[in-house]
């Protein structure tokens, strides 16, 4: 029978041992259900050390079996494409889910809220990124994409009590939506004009990537093409946090309960740049466009991110405008990427992906020390409530210190060395206006690292306590041995990352773009 | 080529770190105290043996010791290549010696919290060391922002006046300069075609290929800025008094007499080799702010001076005026002087910060005009710091003699108006350090002392105090009487580096 053989055919591409780790990420999401309505309620202790514990064997299975053999293979009827790149970026955002669900159990301690859905909804969010990061069709980019960023919804206002977390989901929700409709624009713009069956290069299914860059290649300078290529790119920026889409990341990150903060400023933004960098590929043909586009945007991230969070004093606000400025880094090493020819743009990726790495450690040593100085009110975290941190916690004041000096881009720490292969790639595409802004960017960076830093570590004189006056600062939570565990990893990590990169660096060095 | 059983370079670079990583995990403070002390001998001796060994060893491209390993950046041309030549010798035996008086000192001064002090100077000292015995242009800027933030929390905790202040004031000017060096090297390694930042490779690659002059001036104007940042040159140098003023004394030792020396170090030995035409087109300018800023300028602002810890700091930017005419003379006998004053220099300097800070424990001021007579209850001090204060104006029998009179002679075939003013500058160093001397130690007791006094008797240097500033003086009378022992592996060097044909400078035209 015909339509059995044509779905015969179509089935021959479903590899499902491909994208094993995704499903055994939902599966273990499920579980974690079935757990809390099965066990008793005092027992409901042992879910999330299940959902860390899984993920943990669900990462070490993905590095065990890192060169799973479908390199350069398209399947499930071209919606995935695997390569290392995608390999890298599905390890990363697994790690990033195990550290955002430890910091989890930390923060939702202080709370009385629903606990289990939280770790539900990370695991679903991580499984749509590692999608996300090996997707070679626009249909399954935008399902992914918006599993995540509903996912995202529903964490922003999880604390559900603080007026602040759920006046940022609906700020988030808003501006999401104005961008998913940029970016679906976009999309149907692209595939409209790449289905005109006057056009050389046309296709039927040209929502697949590869078909997509044949068709223009087969005609540079369309216009409709251009637009969408733009609005697609917007919808993208909206992801990283770059200027002009970058408006919703103080208030969101503000009210946002502090692990889901993490989660957004880390895996968000290297979601938003894995998707980057598979498009600036596809658009590899528009590359003047999608270049001048991505250098203003990138300048204009950079000057506006560390202006902006020079005068915070809310440190969850600050992080995440130091974040838009991490994004403007970013940008300048894809648009190197995209501008360099073969061997060379190699070492523009690896750049990449190795401050995305150094990004990971330092940021999430930033937030685990910021969560265990919240209160109940997770939104007022202010720069005064560090004071005397080196003092009285000299193990979290050493963690701040080493996790905001690798921000800042200061040797011997893993962030300067990615700050530093990327300044590198930079120079040898000839970006030398960027790379001006880049460093006026990192020395005014310096003023607000260096001042966190400073009101953890410098005295300052503070008025006495009054007969009946508490302290204004909230109590510090006791590190747990699993906590202090994970910051004194991620502390270290980014020390030796910074002096010995290995074959890692080596390896990194060597992607393709 | 490196004929040891042990790269010992890696040892002094390491062990430091080591034992920093060790103490801060946490001991009881005598244990921390021990291996603390003995972080800093290490790397002290193994300087010193190396200086012993240097004039046997063979040379590889004018390095001995050399050694490579592989970080994991081959593919963009890093690796740790360490090996030390003639000009970096000395200042590789410079560092670790008044590491090993920074940390002497640190650990009998009794600080709050001194375990954490400790571990911040010894991650300091590691990349002191590691900046000398870099041959990669990479890794020697990456050794030397390792110190920039344990000079922020040192500075900012354990500081004196307006010490947060000055601790943003000096990371934030120490960065800009660190930017703009980091795109020259970055720009070095580009344009020289070859795919290292190897200084061999760099070297070979540039008398291959050779540099245009326009790329030369442009990568030599970043580096000269950069590096100039770095070294306090008029007019970017306001971080240095405010930041030296307020640093405790060990941080000031290390960053005033080693740390500053990078940016002279890094023009002497990478910029002025590969970048001739750069030199030729900067030189003047580079000469006329050294003088007219550094040494006048600056010269005058020293004199009135009433703060002992800020006149040491404003004179230490003074004295790299000296360093800057060499460098700008672009001559063998120039740049062999700026070496030789680097050297004698940090000693001098770092002895003076290691006394002043001995004297307001004493005085609990810094304000000269409030003590007076000190030389009666403490002679020995009096004597070291008359010493420090000769040197530091350039009396023969100390080190910094020869390296002030080869540059003098050096610039009068650049420029005879220059040279004029600027051995004017021996004059003024000779006003303020005289004058300081005799308003400290000798006169009769001000009034303010004379309270101070009755509270608490007046001392002399305790024996732990003596000690780091025995090795202090001792370094300098060695090198004072016997500049042979700096300048002999110094000048091979520089002849040949500087003596090859594509980078031969041109003649200056003398004014």
């Amino acid at each position: 029978m015909p339509h059995l053989d044509l779905l015969k055919a179509a089935a021959e591409s479903n590899h499902w041992m491909a994208i094993f780790p995704e499903l055994m990420l939902g599966c273990l999401a499920l579980l974690l259900l079935a757990l809390e309505v099965i066990l008793p309620k005092k027992e409901h202790g042992v879910i999330p050390a299940v959902a860390i514990v899984g993920q943990f064997g669900v990462l070490l299975g993905l590095l065990l079996n890192f060169h799973t053999g479908y390199e350069g293979q398209d399947t499930f009827g071209g919606l995935l494409h695997h390569s290392e790149n995608g390999q890298f970026m599905r390890a990363f955002f697994l790690l990033a889910s195990i550290l955002v669900c430890i910091l989890g159990t930390i923060a939702l301690a202080k709370q009385k809220m629903p606990r289990i859905e939280f770790f539900n909804i990370v695991m679903v969010v991580s499984g749509a990124m590692m999608l996300l990061a090996q997707s070679n069709n626009f249909i399954l980019l935008f399902v992914a994409l918006e599993t995540v960023t509903v996912g995202f919804y529903i964490l922003v206002s999880y604390f559900r009590t603080n007026p602040l977390s759920l006046e940022a989901g609906l700020k988030y929700l808003i501006t999401g939506a104005l961008s998913s409709g940029l970016l679906l624009f976009g999309i149907v713009l692209l595939y409209g004009v790449a289905g005109n069956p006057t056009l050389p290069g046309s296709s039927a299914d040209s929502m697949n990537f590869t078909a997509l860059h044949t068709f223009l290649a087969a005609n540079p300078g369309n216009f409709l093409a251009s637009v969408g290529i733009v609005l697609v790119l917007s919808g993208v920026a909206f992801k990283i946090g770059a200027v002009p889409f970058q408006i919703w990341i103080p208030d969101v990150y503000q009210g946002a309960p502090t692990p889901v903060t993490a989660f957004l400023a880390v895996a968000s933004k290297a979601a938003g740049f894995s998707i980057l960098l598979i498009l600036l590929n596809v658009f590899q043909p528009y590359v003047h466009l999608t270049t001048t586009v991505l250098s203003i945007m990138a300048a204009a991230t950079i000057l506006f991110g560390n202006l902006a969070a020079l005068t915070q004093h809310n440190v969850k606000r600050l992080i995440g405008l130091s974040g838009v400025s991490h994004a403007g880094y970013l940008m300048i090493g894809a648009v190197a990427a995209s501008v360099l020819p073969g061997a060379l743009s190699s070492q523009a990726v690896g750049a990449i992906y190795f401050y995305l790495f150094a990004y990971l450690l330092a940021s999430f040593a930033v937030f685990g020390v910021m969560t265990h100085l919240a209160g109940s009110d997770d939104a007022d975290q202010e720069l005064e409530h560090y004071a005397d941190l080196g003092k009285t916690h000299p193990f979290l004041g050493a963690v701040l210190a080493i996790g905001l000096g690798s921000l800042a881009g200061i040797p011997p720490l893993a962030g300067f060395m990615g700050k530093l292969m990327i300044f590198v790639a930079a120079f040898k595409a000839g970006l030398h206006g960027l790379l001006l802004v880049a460093i006026i960017g990192v020395v005014i960076s310096i003023y607000y690292y260096f001042g966190w830093i400073k009101a953890a570590f410098f005295e300052t004189w503070r008025a006495p306590l009054l007969e009946g006056e508490t302290d204004p600062r909230p109590g510090r939570t006791p590190v747990s041995f699993a906590a202090g565990v994970m910051l004194a990893s991620l502390a270290l990590a980014t020390v030796v990352l910074g002096f010995y990169q290995g074959p890692f660096g080596a390896w990194l060095l060597s992607l393709k773009f | 080529m490196n004929t040891l059983p042990v790269d010992l370079l890696l040892l002094s670079i390491a062990t430091p770190l080591a034992v920093a990583l060790v103490i801060s995990l946490g001991m009881p403070l005598r244990l921390a105290k021990g291996f603390a002390a003995a972080a800093f001998a290490v790397p002290a001796l193994v300087a010193l043996f190396l200086w012993s060994r240097f004039a046997c060893e063979p040379l590889h491209h004018t390095y001995a010791f050399y050694k490579v390993y592989n970080t994991g950046l081959q593919g963009i041309g890093i690796h740790l290549a360490l090996g030390l030549n003639g000009i970096s010798l000395p200042l590789f035996v410079l560092a670790g010696v008044v590491g090993l008086a920074a940390g002497l000192y640190a650990i009998q001064s009794n600080a709050e919290r001194l375990k954490t002090y400790l571990v911040l100077l010894l991650v300091m000292q590691g990349g002191l060391m590691g900046v000398f015995a870099s041959v990669d242009i990479f890794f020697f800027y990456f050794f030397h922002e390792l110190a920039l933030i344990p000079t922020f929390i040192m500075v900012g905790i354990w500081g004196g006046k307006d010490r947060s202040y000055a601790a943003m004031k000096m990371t934030i000017y120490l960065t800009v300069g660190a930017m703009l060096s980091l795109i020259g090297l970055i720009a070095l390694y580009h344009q020289s075609g070859a795919d290292s930042f190897d200084l061999i490779t760099l070297r070979e690659a540039i008398l291959a290929k050779g540099l245009s002059a326009c790329v030369s001036k442009y990568i030599f104007g970043l580096l000269m800025f950069g590096f100039g940042i770095l070294v306090s040159l008029w007019p970017f140098h306001t971080w240095a008094p405010l930041g030296y003023g307020a640093a405790p004394s060990s941080a000031a030792m290390l960053h005033a007499g080693v740390l500053k020396k990078f940016g002279l170090y890094g023009l002497v030995q990478i910029a002025l080799p590969l970048l001739p035409l750069g030199v030729v087109e900067w030189a003047r300018p580079l000469a006329m702010l050294a003088v007219v800023g550094n040494l006048l300028v600056i010269g005058f602002i020293t004199i009135a001076q009433r703060d002992l810890k800020q006149m040491i700091g404003y004179s230490s930017v003074m004295h790299m005026g000296y360093a800057f005419l060499g460098i700008a003379t672009f001559s063998v006998a120039g740049v062999g002087g700026v070496v030789l004053m680097m050297v004698a220099h940090g000693f001098s300097v770092a002895l003076l910060f290691l006394l002043s800070t001995s004297i307001y424990h004493r005085t609990q001021t810094f304000d000269m005009m409030e003590m007076g007579g000190l030389a009666q209850k403490a002679p020995v001090m009096a004597a070291l710091f008359v010493t420090a204060t000769m040197a530091s104006i350039g009396l023969p029998g100390l080190a910094n003699f020869w390296g002030e009179l080869t540059i003098f002679v050096a610039a009068w075939q650049f420029s005879h108006v220059l040279t004029v003013l600027a051995v004017t500058g021996v004059v003024i160093s000779a006003i303020y350090g005289l004058r300081s001397a005799a308003r400290v130690f000798f006169g009769p007791q001000t009034e303010a002392f004379a309270k101070v006094a009755a509270e608490k008797p007046v001392t002399d240097l305790t024996c732990c105090e003596k000690l780091p500033a025995l090795i202090l003086v001792a370094a300098l009378f060695f090198i004072g009487f016997w500049p042979r022992s700096i300048s002999t592996p110094l000048n091979s060097a520089i002849e040949a580096i500087y003596h090859q044909p594509a980078v031969h400078a041109p003649a200056v035209a003398a004014k």
